[in-house]
């Protein structure tokens, strides 16, 4: 039992992470979250579901995270008015999760202090909420401009940057408002949302499989971590476990795309302090690494290789020696680019100290995953809750303490290494013969599932509801970003305007898979 | 006599100037070809700028609604800045009619202007970017000029003459010495001509990141054959700098305005020597990374020390 409270009574659900579930009613919301952050756990991730289908209004699942497990406070709300306590002053990153869930949903958070819109941007009334059973999409279209009311700094010579939501290079949108002095960083805020695709309003028009393809494409960079992750949802609803192989798998594939990653982020932290060798050199191995990819598995970035009971590809012989020998080559030649970062004065000096979050309010913010391990949050779901193959892996993780660009490269660099090391391991442990897959076909009625992965960026989770007839009724990707941006606001607070862009980087969060 | 040296100076001024202006956008084209092949990347090949610059100028120019006349006439005066700058300097010949119109002072004080205008124009269309990247290029410029100005009076201290073709005479005419003071004029004069042409480490000219940007972000708002003028302006401005380089540096093999024979040999000698220096800034710049933007006032100033340093070595020493 990861969390005593008189009033919750949690009842363990199936799956490979270790999770509870329980109803809770209006007032214990509050005091239940206040528990587990004093105990050091963490908000995983925010949702609402309707449910007035099956007449019990709405409903809030707050997804809580210890040491012990994942908790998840199923909160019944009115379907009338849905109110629940706020709960951004227990954890400062539910703000963004609350403000999206009224804007998909209509459930308000009473008592919180920031109500502005977060992912709607005007594509919509304010009095529409798509995510509910009955929103009507034709009847709700708005041609209403984009009003946001960004937080004013006043003071002499205090004045504003806008940049985005398009830039002078080809990436994701989303706008930051930088309150600046000279080149000195007064306050940012980001706006978000620019990507939103209503991708959880199409998952309730799938099936289980068409679900596992876009589950596949919430974050391109993060396919595999989300396609474990909603297989390993779906597997948790339906209470099967995939075949052994199948396992073996999915962490070799989770691990290549985590590879994959690092080398891309490291070679932009180099072409970012305007190092191009860095980037060029790092993008070669990236290269090499999506073309065995393409070549052993079909696709580059391993879309579509999981899916709910299984996977869809498989390694032989051959493939294990090529593998092996990229490995080799891999940590060759990162070892060699790590010694010329290292001993680079010109890198190290816009590395060291730039964009510094100190643990403590790392801790306090929430930061998770790979930035998180930067400031000393050592919480990685391959350690702290082994699913198959990992509990058999033994991971080391990586952390630092310093929280600043440097200490983000330097958790890279050893997280690379190891996930070299865990890709050998995998490569002598995938015995041959077994079946690849055991699929779903259908998922069992008013079923509840959570998967967890810890993909590159930090956990990535999935919730999966179903309907009285097995249907995906409510499906929730949440990325780690969610945690992270925020964060990322605190980040350059004192630091000049020309860091932003590295400091950025060294978190290199996604918008796509928080806008959804 | 009088009228025949006189038609040949016309003529090799004409040559020069079409010389230079063909030329600067190779040299750039050389300098990222170099920097591909110094990152194992096979490069877009030496003759992308002019296929960037018949890109730019085949395209419809966009303005911003608010852009005075001066946003717009900005790109012809830089480019005239530029062309004029790279006219002056001996480069493939000494006496050169045009050459007398200016002294190293004057030509320190066209770059100004270029510089003056391409601020106000970035500032005149009100975007931010505009604004932060023309207050950065005033800080990096109001230390690099006096270091240039340091580094050009060296050299007159020892040729007696701020004007150019007398010190690349004393130079390519008298027996070759040895000059230590030069030795730390030149290094200054690297650390300038890096800051001047937006090089690594104090800017990046092949960034996207518009938040870091100097010279970038002040034309973010100019497209089409602005642009491209703009552009052009810049190889300008660059081959105008290695050339002054040349010429204070390195001048031999340079041509004599009465002696039409010299030209082959001079055009080759200054062919190699461009050669050679586009090489050494590509691997100056796949070496470095860039600074933070609050480094260059030391770097810049580690330049104005070095000339000066030279010109208290040419008291000291005499030499």
């Amino acid at each position: 039992m990861p969390i005593k409270h008189p009033n919750l009574h949690l009842e363990p659900m199936n799956g490979a992470i270790p999770a509870w579930q329980g109803k809770i009613a209006d007032s214990d919301l509050q005091p239940i979250c206040q528990n587990v952050r004093d105990g050091g756990g963490r908000l995983l991730a925010l949702w609402g579901s309707d449910q007035r289908a099956s007449q019990q209004g709405f409903a809030l699942h707050t997804l809580l995270v210890n040491e012990t497990g994942l908790v998840c406070l199923n909160l019944p709300l009115a379907g009338d008015h849905p109110v629940y306590p706020d709960i951004s002053h227990i954890f400062p990153a539910a703000n963004r999760m609350q403000r999206a869930a009224y804007d998909l949903l209509g459930i308000y958070a009473h008592e919180g202090g920031d109500h502005r819109k977060w992912l709607r941007h005007g594509a919509w009334h304010g009095s529409s909420f798509p995510l509910c059973k009955d929103f009507d999409a034709a009847q709700s279209r708005s041609d209403e401009l984009d009003a946001y009311s960004f937080v004013q700094v006043e003071g002499i010579g205090v004045h504003e940057i806008a940049v985005g939501p398009v830039h002078a290079g080809i990436i994701e949108p989303g706008h930051f408002r930088f309150s600046i002095v000279g080149e000195k960083v007064l306050r940012l805020e980001e706006r978000l949302g620019y990507t939103h695709k209503g991708t959880e309003k199409r998952f309730e028009s799938m099936t289980l499989q068409q679900g596992a393809k876009l589950a596949g494409r919430v974050s391109g960079d993060s396919t595999v971590a989300y396609a474990w992750a909603y297989a390993m949802a779906a597997e948790s609803v339906a209470n099967v476990t995939p075949p052994d192989r199948a396992l073996w798998l999915r962490a070799l594939f989770l691990e290549r795309e985590r590879t994959a990653n690092h080398l891309g982020d490291l070679g932009y932290l180099g072409n970012d302090v305007a190092f191009s060798f860095g980037f060029a050199q790092f993008w070669i191995l990236k290269e090499r690494l999506l073309r065995n990819n393409a070549a052993l598995f079909g696709h580059r970035y391993l879309m579509d290789k999981i899916i709910p009971g299984g996977v869809t590809a498989d390694l032989f012989a051959e493939g294990k020696r090529v593998i092996e020998e990229e490995l080799a080559m891999l940590e060759h030649e990162v070892r060699l680019l790590r010694g010329i970062y290292d001993e680079h004065a010109g890198i190290q000096d816009r590395f060291i100290g730039a964009g510094r979050v100190e643990p403590k309010l790392a801790a306090q913010l929430g930061l998770c995953g790979l930035a998180g391990r930067a400031s000393a949050q050592s919480w990685d779901t391959r350690v702290q809750f082994p699913c198959a193959p990992y509990d058999k892996l033994d991971v080391q993780m990586a952390t630092y303490r310093n929280g600043d660009v440097a200490a983000r490269v330097i958790v890279r660099f050893d997280e690379l290494f190891e996930s070299l090391r865990l890709q050998r391991k995998i490569l002598v442990n995938l015995l041959g013969g077994d079946e690849l897959a055991r699929p779903l076909v259908q998922l069992p009625a008013n079923g509840f599932g959570i998967g967890m992965v810890e993909g590159w960026r930090g956990e990535v989770t999935v919730a999966i509801h179903t309907d009285a007839q097995g249907n995906l009724t409510r499906v929730h990707p949440h990325d780690p970003s969610w945690q992270n941006w925020p964060v990322l606001e605190h980040a350059v607070l004192g630091n000049i305007v020309p860091d932003f862009p590295l400091i950025n980087k060294s978190f290199n969060l996604s918008y796509s898979g928080q806008d959804l | 006599m009088m009228a025949m040296k006189q038609t040949l100076g016309i003529l090799f001024q004409l040559c020069q100037s079409l010389l230079v202006v063909a030329l600067a956008p190779l040299l750039t084209g050389w300098v990222n070809q170099c920097r591909a092949w110094l990152q194992n990347r096979s490069g877009a090949g030496l003759l992308q700028p002019y296929r960037t610059l018949r890109k730019l100028f085949h395209k419809d120019a966009v303005l911003a609604y608010n852009a005075s006349p001066l946003f717009r006439t900005t790109p012809y005066i830089l480019f005239g800045c530029m062309w004029l700058a790279a006219a002056i300097i001996p480069i493939i010949a000494i006496d050169l009619p045009f050459s007398p119109a200016a002294d190293v002072i004057a030509l320190v004080g066209v770059f100004a202007l270029a510089r003056v205008f391409i601020s106000l124009a970035a500032m005149d269309i009100g975007t931010a970017f505009g604004s932060l990247g023309a207050r950065r290029e005033m800080l990096v410029s109001f230390l690099a000029e006096p270091a240039l100005l340091m580094v050009f009076f060296t050299s007159s201290l020892i040729s007696h003459s701020t004007q150019l073709p007398h010190i690349v005479e004393t130079f390519t005419h008298h027996e070759f010495v040895l000059y230590p003071s030069l030795a730390f004029a030149g290094l200054a004069f690297v650390i300038v001509l890096l800051a001047e042409n937006a090089r690594i480490p104090v800017d990046n000219p092949s960034t996207h990141l518009e938040l870091t940007m100097i010279h970038e972000a002040m034309i973010l708002e100019y497209s089409a054959r602005h642009l491209a003028l703009v552009e052009w302006a810049s190889s300008l401005k660059l081959l105008a700098y290695i050339s002054i380089g040349i010429a204070l540096f390195v001048p031999y093999g340079i041509a004599e305005v009465d002696n039409w024979h010299a030209l082959p040999l001079a055009i080759t000698a200054l062919l190699v020597k461009l050669a050679l220096a586009g090489a050494g800034l590509a691997v100056l710049e796949t070496f470095l990374a860039k600074m933070r933007i609050f480094r260059a006032p030391e770097f810049l100033g580690t330049a104005f020390l070095l000339a000066v340093l030279g010109l208290l070595i040419h008291f000291l020493l005499g030499a």
